[in-house]
Order: C-alpha cells, then structure tokens, then sequence
C-alpha cells in the first residue's frame, strides 16, 4: 500500500526536483550561509571552509558602531513614511477614478499613472537626479522663478527622507489603485442606486457604500505591508544617496552593501543582514497570520 | 433639495477632473522633460530653455550614446539573460506548479513542497552569503549567475498553480483514464489551457530581467559582462562625462551636446523597449494582479 503510493507518486516527485534543486541552491545554501555572521570569516577558505568562530562578535561590533542606531531609525522612518502614504495615496485614486464616467478620461489617466511602475529605479533616479538638481534642475528653476531659494532635494538632510518617500510613491501609487478598482467593481451597483434614491450626495455614497465595499482589501494590504518595516527601499537609495546624506538616508540594505561588499568584512555585513532577515520574517509571517485570521487570506 | 445635490454632484466631478489632469502631468512632466533635453543642444540645456519641447533640435546625444562599444555589448548581455531567464524560469514555473496545482490526496507532500517553495520568500540568507555561494559555485562573470538565481519566481508559480487549479479536472482525469503520463497532460493538456496565464507571467519575466541591475553591479566584476541596465547605473549614476570622451576630436562633439544630453539620451534609451511594449504590459500586468489575487 505505502509502496504503491510512492510509486505513483514518484513522476511527481521526479517533476519538481529540477525546481527544488535551484531553490536549495540559491535559497538555502545562502540561508545556511547565515553561519558567517558567526566567523571572522575569510573568502578563500570557502563558503563552509575552516574559518575561525568567534561567537557573538560581530554583532557586538556592529551594535556599537556609532551609526548603527542612527541607520535602524532612518530604516524605520522612510519605510513607515512609505507604508503610510503608499496606502493612502492609490486608495484616494482609486476612488476618484472609480467617480469618472468618461472611459476614454478614465483610461488615459490611468494609462499615464501605471506607467513609472514599469520603469527600474536607475532610469527614474537618473531622471530625478536631472530635475531637482539645485542649479540646473526644471524643479528649481520653478521654485527660484517663485522667488524662493533652491531645494537640494538629494543633498539635505532635512529633504533627503521625505524626498525618497514621495518619489517612491510617485513610481507606485498608480499601479497601487489597480488591486482597489478591482476591489470597487465588484460593488454591487444597486446599492448606488438605492443610496442615490435616498438622497446620498458623491460623498456620502463613498463614505457610505464605496469605502465599506473596500474595507477587507484596505485592511489587507495594510497588514501586507508590514512585512517591508525594515525595506526602505534598496534600489531607489542606492541610486539616488551619496556621503552628503548618509545621516539621513543610510539605510540597513546600503550599509551592509558597504561593509560586506566594499569593505570587506564578510562576518559584521552577514550580521546586519540576519538581524534584518530575522526581524522581517517576523513581521511578514505576523502579517500572514493576521491577514488569514482577520481576512481570511490565504497565500495558497 | 435634489437642486443642491445636483449642484454638489457636479462640483465633485469637476475637481475630481482637475486633480486627475494635474495629478497625470505630475507623472508624466518629468519624462517628458528628460525626453526633450536629450534632442537638445547643450547650450539650450545649459541655458534652461528647454521644458517640455526640445530647443536646437539634434541627435548628437543619441549618436554618440549608441557609437559607444559598451552600450551594445551590454544590450547583448541582457537579451542573453532574458533568452534563457526566460526560458529557464517558465519551464521551472510550470513544472513545479503542476504538482503543487494537486489535492493533498493526490500528491500527499504538496503542502510540505509548497511551504519549502514559499519560505524562501519569507525569510533569506541576505546578501553577503548570496554572493558568496555565488562565488563558490564559480558563476561570477557568468550569465548563470543572473539566470539560475531568479529561476523560481514563487509567486508567479503561486499564481499559475492557482490558474490550473481552476481547470476544468474532468479534461485530465479523462486523459489520465487514457494512460497519458503527467508529463503528457501537463503540456499536452494543461499548458494549451493556460496560454492567457502564460502570456502574463512571461511579461512579469521580461520585464523583471530588462530593469535588473544590481545583481550585474555585483556579480560581474568585469564591466564588459554587465547587462544594460547595470552599465546605465555606472554611466548615468557614477561617472562625469570627461570618462566617455576619449580623443579631442570628441571635445568639438562636446560643444554641441552636453553630460545632461548624454545622460538623458541614454536613460531614453533604457526606457524605449518598456515604452514600446508598454500597452500590452499594462493590460497582462493589470490581468496579473487580479489574477493572483483571485484564490482557486
């Protein structure tokens, strides 16, 4: 009986193996490479060579680097600002599309506001870095044409942050608003027409029956979200910081890039990355488990 | 009463216009305005004449960004990567969903398969032990080491094995009364049946391969291995132009554009295929996102 089972599973078994073999190798030998944040570990013995343990070492050593606190908050704050406005921002959209009878309208907007979804951040940063640089940028010749003096979006501390969260919900917002449009067509519209009977003016119709039609997809993305607290968002820093900023917009992906790929040291970098990599999961396995309990979402 | 929510309604669908056009402009300025800068002449840019229309109108920008050896050498690298990441990452996609897309009594260690598959977007080694596992596998310097990393896109398998599950069983059981093999029904019966799916998440691939930099930045230590996007961050994000020019016969070429021109022409160049494309990408991305977030 068992037997038989297994060999009339087995052509299933032999199926996935080539996609199990790719994902043990580049998912989870990484995974077991987590064992450098405990080693003063030295490339040319190899990945799981004779390297010297030493313990909790390494994360003593980054815990107290100066900076290290300063990068943890710059983290939190561009990820939360983003997670905030980027829910916000595709919702308010989504609504205001939703209201628009034209269809020719309707579709030329959001044709325009998909688009820089599409777009890598090394074209958009190159187009950013050109428009709101302090001399020569369209943006600050606006503002100085205002009679106000230049912005240096790119190279302040002060705007540094929030530039990174406005520009990254300008990338996203308009792709955000599909999932919602979905969401809002599904109303059923009787509902509309019953509440417009009753004299429900624009607003009260998207107080009243629109945004409870969106609730249960609100509250979802919302929890989803919570898995990115520790993303501010590599990509798009990476291209766009520099020294200048590092106070502000020195985030946990851009120094262990710097410590593990510039400088080279192999065993505080891993240790930086585990302590984000530990963190996250839990955040997104705690996201997972609510938006099931509270949603009734399933992955799969 | 009716008059005044009349009113109301009508002074909502006008400033919902108002903030739909302002709002869309927003979006598109920028590019528009890079678009304009690259056909202008140097002194134009440098002079801030130049908004949303290109003034001294002139391709020098784009002839002396696509004169450039590294520009196609890079543009090969990355149609290699999306040929075979594309290839690879399908046929790996389809064949991991078919078994995952079964009941639990059917193939009893779905759910322990689908968990291996699914973890490994919740928790990673993180960068360091990637390379380095990179590094001992010796794919540094070789296409593999953009290819075999992203062969498995777990949630473009999440959302075929959702597709296949919502297939019509009777077609497979019937086929399998038959004698057919799962390697028969799956290509024979599933994949023909799926071609819609497929189209998206092969547009969810293309795309993912064109704008991938980083992993080039890292794992290529030789810039001529780099993929397009990849020598766009050294040439648009790093280098001041004085690294392009080679000769003084380029200093007369110079004069006519400038490092913003070349900068912009090229960042054009970067975008022009997610430009062409771009219709049937949002329609199929749009499909994706519904598609994946509808459960079987």
């Amino acid at each position: 009986m068992f037997l038989n089972r297994i060999k009339k599973e087995l052509p299933l078994h032999l199926i996935i193996l080539p996609g199990l073999a790719l994902v043990v190798l580049f998912s989870y030998l990484p995974m077991a490479g987590i064992v450098i944040a405990f080693q003063d570990f030295v490339p040319a013995k190899g990945l799981f060579g004779a390297q010297k343990w030493v313990g909790g070492e390494n994360f003593a050593y980054v815990t107290n680097m100066p900076g290290f606190y300063t990068i943890l908050r710059n983290t939190i704050y561009i990820a939360f600002g983003k997670m905030l406005i980027g829910l916000l921002v595709p919702i308010a959209f989504a609504i205001m599309i939703n209201e628009v009878k034209g269809k020719a309208f309707k579709r030329s907007v959001q044709t325009i506001i998909y688009l820089p979804h599409f777009l890598s951040w090394v074209i958009l940063s190159g187009i950013l870095i050109d428009i709101l640089s302090p001399s020569s940028g369209i943006v600050n010749s606006i503002i100085k044409a205002f009679g106000f003096q230049p912005i240096y979006f790119l190279g302040d501390n002060s705007t540094f942050p929030l530039t990174m969260i406005f520009s990254d919900v300008w990338k996203e917002f308009g792709f955000g608003t599909v999932i919602y449009l979905a969401t809002i067509s599904t109303i059923d519209p009787q509902i509309y027409e019953a509440s417009s009977i009753d004299g429900a003016g624009k607003w009260r119709q998207i107080w009243h029956v629109t945004l409870p039609g969106m609730r249960m997809i609100i509250v979802l993305v919302a929890l989803l979200s919570l898995g990115n607290i520790l993303n501010a968002g590599f990509d798009q820093i990476f291209n766009l910081y520099g020294p200048a900023v590092y106070e502000s917009g020195d985030v946990i992906d851009t120094f262990v890039y710097r410590l593990g790929l510039l400088d080279a040291q192999f065993g505080p970098a891993t240790a930086v990355g585990l302590l984000k990599s530990v963190v996250s999961t839990l955040f997104i396995g705690g996201a997972y488990y609510a938006a099931y309990r509270f949603a009734n979402y399933r992955v799969f | 009463m009716k008059a005044n929510r009349i009113k109301e309604n009508r002074t909502f669908a006008i400033a919902i216009h108002l903030i739909l056009v302002t709002t869309s402009l927003l979006c598109l300025f920028p590019l528009v305005h890079v678009l304009a800068v690259s056909f202008s002449s140097g002194s134009a840019v440098a002079a801030g004449k130049v908004t949303a229309w290109p003034v001294d109108f002139t391709l020098t920008a784009y002839r002396y960004a696509l004169e450039r050896v590294e520009f196609w050498r890079s543009l090969v690298v990355t149609l290699e990567r999306i040929g075979i990441g594309w290839g690879v990452s399908m046929v790996m996609t389809i064949l991991i969903a078919y078994p995952l897309s079964k009941d639990s009594n059917e193939f009893r260690y779905r759910t322990f398969y689908v968990w291996i598959f699914f973890f490994t977007t919740l928790f990673s080694g993180g960068l360091i032990p990637f390379y380095m596992v990179i590094r001992n596998l010796h794919m540094l310097d070789t296409i593999w080491a953009l290819v075999l990393p992203a062969a498995v896109p777990v949630f473009n398998i999440l959302i075929l094995l959702n597709f296949f599950r919502q297939l019509p069983r009777e077609v497979s059981e019937s086929a399998q009364m038959d004698g057919a093999s799962h390697m028969t029904i799956l290509w024979k019966v599933y994949v023909p049946m799926s071609t819609a799916a497929l189209a998206t998440l092969t547009l969810f691939v293309l795309v993912t391969h064109w704008n991938s930099w980083f992993d080039g930045l890292i794992l290529m230590n030789k810039p001529e291995h780099y993929p397009l996007q990849s020598y766009l961050q050294t040439v648009v994000l790093q280098k001041d132009i004085s690294l392009l020019v080679k000769n003084t016969s380029d200093l007369n070429e110079l004069a006519k554009m400038s490092d913003r021109t070349l900068k912009s022409s090229q960042i054009f160049l970067g975008a022009l295929p997610i430009m062409i494309t771009y219709p049937f990408l949002q329609k199929y991305f749009v499909k994706g996102i519904v598609l994946g977030s509808v459960k079987g």
